[in-house]
């Protein structure tokens, strides 16, 4: 397909579908498609779904998206599997969960493997987001990979990031205290059906009360049922409180700020990087260099300068 | 470039055996492609526009009830239809030999029934793909 960017501005759904292919690929030219979209970003409000394996992260996004749809609003979703770091493969399954809303004409799905990023997200999720902003859609679900407690690059992606919790899992809280529970604007305790549900709400609210008083935010605990959609509209509801919110306090121009900053910084590194290694390689200097290292004869400290040194002159 | 291949394992119909694309399922991953995985009861329908949203470079149907005469080359026409010219099309489960000419003539590029070894899909599918 040529003229992939100005099809997908024309709301072409394949060349959605292209642009972003190129994006996980590297193709190239996905620099050029990102440059020609960029312009038309900006408007779509980008929602992080996050919570450990099985939660019912796809469920909920199947139905809050479904919500979305009932007040005439487009959506978009990415959702991230794990990439097996053994065979580089991986199985993308949440669709499973949201083959409802396959021929829904104003909802786009693509799933994508976290392809050795560690955060929970994959390296191209930004610019997925991007694609789908640019081609029009009013809403775009991110949801991450079953997370523990370290995996959370989703705040930096999303406007809004919901933890997603189960019952069952109240004797670990206090484990994953120091990572995703710092995260999240709402808490939905999901599969509430379950016994535990209440038990596991006053343990976070507890949790929630010790760090309450320095912030202007206190995140809401809302309970769900999403197989039997329960709660969902409360849900959607919160969303758009905390949307509400943080474009009054100005917070969301700070996030959108510090997101540009940082996706501009990542760009650089991976593409000095890039840069530098294919030089290095292909000069078949690296090869020299590490010999010399193993032999003690230098050192990778030493090395790096003067490459960089070199290559900047 | 990052290019993986990419593959849609898709159960058409109501056929409810699923072992065998589960098994087909894990086996790609486990030669390093991407598989989309989108559970039993597909229509034609959401398999081409799962496909198309995807991008897949694959589209792999399993079938063991005996509806692929119909559901097969449906799916092979709704999948063109998209614009995906390119995409590799292959089915495979309880499909008597007979049955074979007929959905290649429709455009089933390859057909593998019980005892197929997966490494065999794997190579098929590592040589076929554009
Ligand atoms: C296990 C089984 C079941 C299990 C299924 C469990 C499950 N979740 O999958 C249960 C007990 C539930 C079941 C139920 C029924 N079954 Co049954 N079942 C079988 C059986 C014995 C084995 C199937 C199997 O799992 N094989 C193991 C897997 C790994 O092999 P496979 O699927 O063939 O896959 C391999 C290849 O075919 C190929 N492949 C398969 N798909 C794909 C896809 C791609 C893209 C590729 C590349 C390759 C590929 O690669 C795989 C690895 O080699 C077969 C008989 C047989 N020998 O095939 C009957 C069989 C499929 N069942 C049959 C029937 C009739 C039924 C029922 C209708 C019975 C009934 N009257 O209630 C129900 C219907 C269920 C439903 N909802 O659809 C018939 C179908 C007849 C037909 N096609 O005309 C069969 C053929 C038995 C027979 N000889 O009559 N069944
Ligand atoms: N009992 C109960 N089951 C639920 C509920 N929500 C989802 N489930 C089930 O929980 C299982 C996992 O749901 P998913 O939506 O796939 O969970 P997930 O968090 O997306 O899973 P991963 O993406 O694999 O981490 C499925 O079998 C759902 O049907 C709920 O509220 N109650
Ligand atoms: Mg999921």
């Amino acid at each position: 397909m040529e003229n992939i960017a100005e099809e997908v501005l024309k709301g072409n759904r394949f060349a959605l579908s292209k642009a972003i292919t190129a994006i996980e690929n590297e193709y190239d030219n996905a620099t050029e498609i990102m440059q020609k979209l960029y312009p038309h970003t900006g408007h779509a409000y980008v929602l992080g779904v996050t919570g450990p394996p099985g939660a019912g992260k796809s469920t909920l996004t199947d139905k809050l998206a479904k919500e979305y749809r009932k007040r005439g609003k487009t959506v978009g979703i990415i959702a991230i599997d794990p990439t097996s770091p053994f065979s580089g493969g991986a199985i993308l399954g949440d669709r499973i969960r949201m083959n409802e809303l396959t021929l829904d004409p104003g909802v786009f799905i693509r799933s994508m493997g976290t392809r050795g990023s560690l955060g929970g997200l994959s390296h191209k999720t930004a610019d997925a987001v991007k694609a789908m902003d640019a081609f029009g859609v009013d809403v775009i679900f991110v949801e991450t990979v079953g997370v523990g407690q370290s995996e959370v690059d989703i705040v930096k992606a999303a406007d809004t990031t919901m933890v997603v919790l189960i019952p069952g899992m109240g004797d670990d809280i206090q484990a994953i205290k120091a990572g995703i529970l710092e995260i999240g604007d709402i808490f939905t305790i999901n599969k509430a059906d379950h016994d535990g549900a209440d038990k596991l709400a006053t343990e976070l609210n507890m949790m929630l009360d010790l760090d309450g008083e320095t912030k202007d935010w206190r995140p809401p605990i809302l309970k769900a049922i999403a197989n039997q959609n329960i709660g969902i509209k409360e849900v959607v509801d919160t969303f758009h409180k905390h949307h509400d919110h943080i474009e009054g306090n100005g917070q969301l121009t700070v996030r959108r700020t510090e997101r540009a900053k940082n996706e501009m910084l990542d760009l650089l590194d991976a593409r000095i990087g890039a840069y530098v290694r294919h030089n290095i390689v292909d000069n078949g200097k690296l090869d020299e260099y590490v010999q010399d290292i193993k032999a003690r004869k230098t050192d990778p400290y030493t090395v790096v300068n003067s490459v960089l040194q070199d290559m900047l002159k | 470039m990052d290019k993986r291949i990419k593959v849609l394992v898709a159960k058409p119909g109501l056929d409810g055996h699923d072992r065998g694309a589960k098994v087909v399922a894990r086996a790609l991953r486990d030669a390093g492609f991407e598989v989309v995985y989108t559970g039993l009861r597909q229509t034609p329908e959401q398999i081409a526009e799962a496909a198309m949203q995807e991008d897949v470079d694959v589209v792999a149907m399993s079938l063991l009830s005996g509806a692929h005469p119909h559901l097969f080359p449906k799916v092979v026409e709704l999948v063109r239809g998209k614009g995906m010219k390119d995409a590799l099309i292959i089915g495979g489960g309880v499909i008597p030999e007979t049955d074979i000419p007929a959905l290649k003539e429709a455009g089933v590029s390859e057909v593998f029934t019980p005892g197929t070894p997966t490494t065999k899909v794997v190579d098929y599918i590592k040589a076929n793909v554009k």
